[in-house]
């Protein structure tokens, strides 16, 4: 699903983000992301999003070369991936359901698909109920839950999330990583970075450790 | 192509994992054209929302589309004045005053016999004085005079209507010439003078055009740019969730739209009014020269040029604005 092959990403003021990582998730893995803060997680992160290009090496996402993409394609290819944020990235002055139903208007959905489609997500993150609240009147736990609830409305084949319990407490953040694995279950490819080590080790999937840009742990050429 | 069955996320899916939901190009032409409806509405009601700033907007859009339309409509107006007697040119002989009858007609047979004239009539002194008593408005100051002031005169008519305004100078000269004749007038010369009067205003008009036409660009382009920078949120996450440039930028030219047609029928409004304020004393000065000359106000045509016009530059503005600064707003 994903391939990094020996990238690196050094950025316009010289400072290398990520240096030589070489990696692969398949299909339908769940793996976490973990380092300290600035060991280039979300670099990584945002290279699979096409938000930056890598310096050297290639990056392949479904066996799509992403240095390949051009500009006017990177919306299109976007539409395969959702994305959670530690931010949630929520627009405050539309309600839940439009937030929700922002991927679907994007990607030219009927209207009536997209409120069934809407409507299932919300209910899957168990915010049916919500869905005419502003976001700004939700607790820290549903907005992000309802950022998952945008991120896998398209029903994307691949879920990216960056530090996506960075905020909350340990029983939401357990809560959220609930939600993950139910995805991952009905085949969706995960990719969690987060620093919650302890979160990582009770549910024992596959960990990346990215230190000072450098793949250390779960890498191809790791032995 | 297939569109992917009703099923919540969490249905179980085939083994290679979640597909892609694919959208059918029927669905996606029509989803763009409901987008296009939707932020052609949206940018309106948003404009609404905030109604004091946007009508000074409105305002001054219409205020520099009202400028140079009212000074074409005037210089359209004027020129009619000049286009009656423009196929029509004549040559106004003033014989000595006092002249005696039988001169008078033997500079006749002398004019007839030069070439082009068509025709020649004759204004005694009294029939001139009758015709300036009912239409200049002096009849009661002419009553008081002693004697009629006015000289007879013959207007000569030339043969070719569209003579050029050389042979009509080098007729008058040939007039001049006699000693019967005291001054001889072409009524061409004020419609050559109005005719560069016209041809000036013009280009002034033109040029006021051209100025403000930029003004509006620029007034556009900058409350877009505001826009764009008050909703630059909302831009970063429509593109990380897959919004193309085209999505991003539809309500913002949609907006732009907005600003050029409603300034433009603020426009036409104030044209409206300035003609109607005007009509009635332009009514009465014609009337005072003896012309039954009215004002006419912009015509159907006339309007829907200024309102395309207006929106055009609405639109070109906010897509000045657009070009230059959506790019930069990229997630980070």
């Amino acid at each position: 699903m994903i391939k990094f092959d020996n990238v690196s990403k050094r950025y316009e003021t010289g400072y290398e983000a990520l240096s030589h990582v070489n990696f692969q998730i398949d299909h339908g893995e769940m793996v976490f992301l973990t380092g300290h803060s600035g060991a280039g997680k979300s670099t990584l992160l945002k290279l699979i999003m096409l938000m930056e290009r890598s310096s050297r090496g290639q990056v392949l996402v479904a066996n799509q070369n992403l240095n390949r993409f051009g500009r006017l394609q990177i919306p299109y290819y976007r539409r395969n991936i959702g994305v959670v944020f530690q931010d949630h990235q929520l627009l405050f002055d539309r309600s839940v359901y439009d937030n929700v139903a922002l991927p679907l208007l994007v990607a030219g959905f009927q209207p009536r698909d997209a409120e069934r489609r809407v409507r299932a997500a919300l209910d899957k993150v168990g915010l049916l109920n919500k869905e005419k609240s502003l976001p700004i009147t939700l607790s820290g736990g549903e907005q992000q839950r309802v950022g998952i609830a945008r991120a896998v409305v398209n029903k994307p084949p691949l879920l990216l999330a960056d530090e996506p319990t960075g905020n909350l407490d340990p029983k939401l953040s357990a809560e959220i990583m609930d939600l993950f694995e139910d995805f991952n279950r009905v085949g969706v490819t995960v990719l969690i970075a987060t620093h919650d080590l302890e979160l990582v080790q009770r549910l024992g999937h596959r960990e990346l450790i990215l230190k000072e840009g450098k793949l250390i742990h779960g890498g191809d050429a790791d032995g | 192509m297939a569109k992917s069955k009703p099923s919540r996320p969490s249905s179980p899916r085939d083994k290679r994992g979640a597909s892609v939901s694919k959208i059918g190009w029927g669905d996606r032409l029509q989803a763009w054209s409901s987008h296009h409806k939707t932020s052609a509405l949206v940018s309106l009601q948003k404009l609404l929302a905030t109604p004091l700033q946007s009508l000074m907007t409105w305002l001054v859009i219409g205020i520099a589309m009202a400028l140079p339309s009212g000074l074409f409509l005037a210089i359209d107006n004027v020129k009619t004045l000049g286009e009656r007697w423009d196929g029509n040119p004549r040559v106004t002989v003033f014989l000595q005053r006092g002249i005696k009858e039988q001169a008078a007609l033997k500079l006749r047979d002398k004019i007839e016999a030069l070439e082009g004239i068509a025709s020649i009539e004759y204004v005694s002194p009294q029939l001139a004085l009758q015709e300036f008593q009912a239409s200049s408005g002096f009849g009661d100051v002419l009553d008081l005079l002693d004697e009629n002031p006015l000289p007879p005169v013959y207007i000569v008519m030339p043969a070719d209507r569209a003579v050029s305004t050389e042979e009509l100078a080098s007729l008058s000269e040939q007039l001049q010439a006699f000693a019967e004749v005291e001054f001889v007038q072409l009524d061409l010369e004020w419609v050559q003078r109005l005719q560069q009067i016209i041809a000036f205003s013009q280009r002034f008009a033109f040029l006021l055009g051209f100025l403000l036409s930029l003004g509006i660009l620029l007034t556009v382009g900058n409350t877009i740019r505001l826009a764009i920078e008050n909703r630059r949120e909302e831009i970063v996450v429509v593109k990380l969730v897959g919004g193309t440039d085209a999505f991003v930028r539809r309500p913002l030219l949609y907006t732009g739209l907005w600003y050029g047609l409603v300034g433009g029928i603020v426009a036409w409004l104030m044209v409206l009014v300035g003609t109607l304020v005007l009509m009635g004393p332009v009514r009465e000065l014609s009337a005072l020269y003896g012309s039954d000359f009215s004002i006419q106000g912009l015509g159907f045509i006339e309007v829907l040029r200024l309102l395309l016009i207006s929106t055009g530059l609405g639109l070109a503005g906010s897509w000045l604005a657009v070009a230059r600064h959506l790019h930069l707003i990229q997630p980070r």
